[in-house]
């Protein structure tokens, strides 16, 4: 008896995770397009089914295909759970941004901050002829620490 | 001795009083010091003023100052180079003094962002490393999303650390925030630093934080924590913690040893960076003097 426990207690882990985006992680949509809207409010938040990457993990600014209600859709990871370098924002939830195939955002709007290393990540990831990520940028309403944007922000709500 | 035995017997009714007086006739230091040659005297006094230069809190505002206990890390000559650097950088901008559950805003310089200078506030949920490689890490929730960041605190890219709120939490860490309610790590980014008091004691904050339900990042019903409502878990949790709980560690004295660094190497350390830092401690003072003139908000 006390075997079986064991074998089954070795199957439970007992460390921290590594909240690293692979296949069949859970996403959170941020932005305001109709399809990532409703996915959240139902209750069924997107799965990455790829990475577009060699290591298949994500990483801040990645590339991925995501599987949202019965579709494939593109999303940009713009934060994430995992621990990050100094100075680069960790999050409570793994944020994503979805784009259709020209790079272009499917919303309008992001309502939750992102990491200003994203400038630099999207950038360097834009080609002429490629994707021009730049545009999530663009719709972007708060950076992660800028206090001149954010109280601008308020006073747009307001 | 004799003196306060006779007091004990005759006089059971006034203990403290007796107490106390036999606290006075017996205090070590006094005996110790009458008995010696004159010479051995003067040796002792030198001593004790010497031990009296550095304030026992130091340890506490100054934690990065100790290296790691960790016997194969330590290296002297890279400790005493790195005191060097961080008495050097402090001499540059002022680090202030702050605990866990302190509420801080770090400015940096960013070069994502074109030039402009980068401003996060936060409560602060741990304090690791030492030497160069201190660390702390800054919690806040903006716009209904938690955000962390990490900073080393003797990144040169910091322009400035502003303590808004200086007080302690019960607990050492508080990474159970990332699993309480929001409300419990929201703070406005506008907040207004509050006037403290020169020489008063730190405040502790004894806020008890409601977790939400689980599942959690840790099982901190095993966690021993003290700045934490009652978790509201079945009995079997609680159980399981008491049977892995390891409450004989405190009296591990081999354990403490090789956790901390003796009191005497502590002593010749902070006797080493004492003088400049308090030097730098008295300079803010007499900056922040300087600057009563407040400028008026503006109302409605």
């Amino acid at each position: 008896m006390s075997l079986i426990f064991g074998v089954y207690a070795r199957r439970l882990h007992t460390t921290c995770t590594c909240n690293e985006i692979q296949k069949l992680t859970r996403l959170r949509v941020v932005d305001n397009s109709e399809i990532g809207k409703q996915a959240m409010a139902e209750g069924k938040p997107p799965r990455c089914i790829h990475v577009y990457n060699k290591t298949g993990i994500g990483r801040i600014g990645d590339k991925v295909l995501v599987a949202i209600k019965g579709e494939k859709k593109k999303g940009v990871l713009v934060g994430l759970k995992q621990n990050q370098k100094p100075l680069v924002p960790k999050f409570d939830s793994n944020n994503v941004v979805l784009i259709d195939d020209s790079g272009s955002p499917l919303g309008t709007r992001i309502h939750v901050p992102i990491p200003t290393v994203l400038r630099t990540i999207l950038k360097e990831r834009t080609h002429v002829k490629g994707t021009d990520f730049t545009k999530i940028l663009a719709i972007a309403t708060k950076y992660q620490d800028s206090p001149q944007q954010s109280v601008f922000s308020y006073l747009f709500k307001i | 001795m004799a003196f306060g035995a006779c007091l004990r017997t005759i006089s059971r009714e006034y203990r403290l009083n007796v107490c106390i007086t036999s606290r006075l006739f017996s205090s070590p230091v006094k005996s110790t010091a009458s008995t010696l040659p004159s010479d051995a005297q003067e040796q002792f006094n030198e001593e004790l003023e010497r031990k009296s230069v550095t304030p026992v809190d130091y340890r506490f505002t100054y934690p990065e100052f100790l290296p790691d206990p960790a016997f194969a890390r330590r290296n002297t000559i890279r400790e005493k180079l790195e005191r060097m650097d961080m008495l050097k950088r402090r001499s540059q901008i002022d680090i202030p003094e702050f605990y866990v559950g302190s509420i801080l805003a770090v400015t940096t310089s960013d070069p994502h962002s074109g030039g402009k200078p980068h401003r996060f506030l936060g409560i602060c949920i741990s304090r690791s490393g030492c030497g160069l490689r201190a660390s702390f890490i800054l919690r806040n929730v903006i716009d209904h999303q938690g955000v962390e960041v990490a900073y080393e605190m003797y990144n040169p890219t910091i322009q400035k650390i502003e303590v808004l709120r200086l007080e302690k939490r019960l607990d050492d860490e508080l990474f159970y925030l990332r699993d309480a309610l929001p409300e419990y790590s929201t703070f406005p980014q506008d907040m207004d630093p509050e006037i403290k008091i020169d020489g008063a004691a730190v405040p502790v904050n004894d806020i008890k934080v409601k977790l939400k339900p689980r599942p959690w990042l840790e099982r901190w019903e095993r966690k021993n924590l003290k700045g934490v409502q009652d978790l509201g878990l079945p009995e079997r949790f609680y159980k399981r913690a008491e049977e892995l709980a390891t409450p004989w560690e405190k009296y591990d004295l081999m354990k403490q040893y090789r956790a901390t660094i003796p009191e005497e190497e502590q002593a010749e350390i902070f006797s080493e960076v004492y003088s400049e830092l308090h030097n730098m401690e008295i300079a803010r003072k007499k900056l922040k003097k300087r600057k009563t003139f407040i400028k008026p908000k503006k109302s409605g």
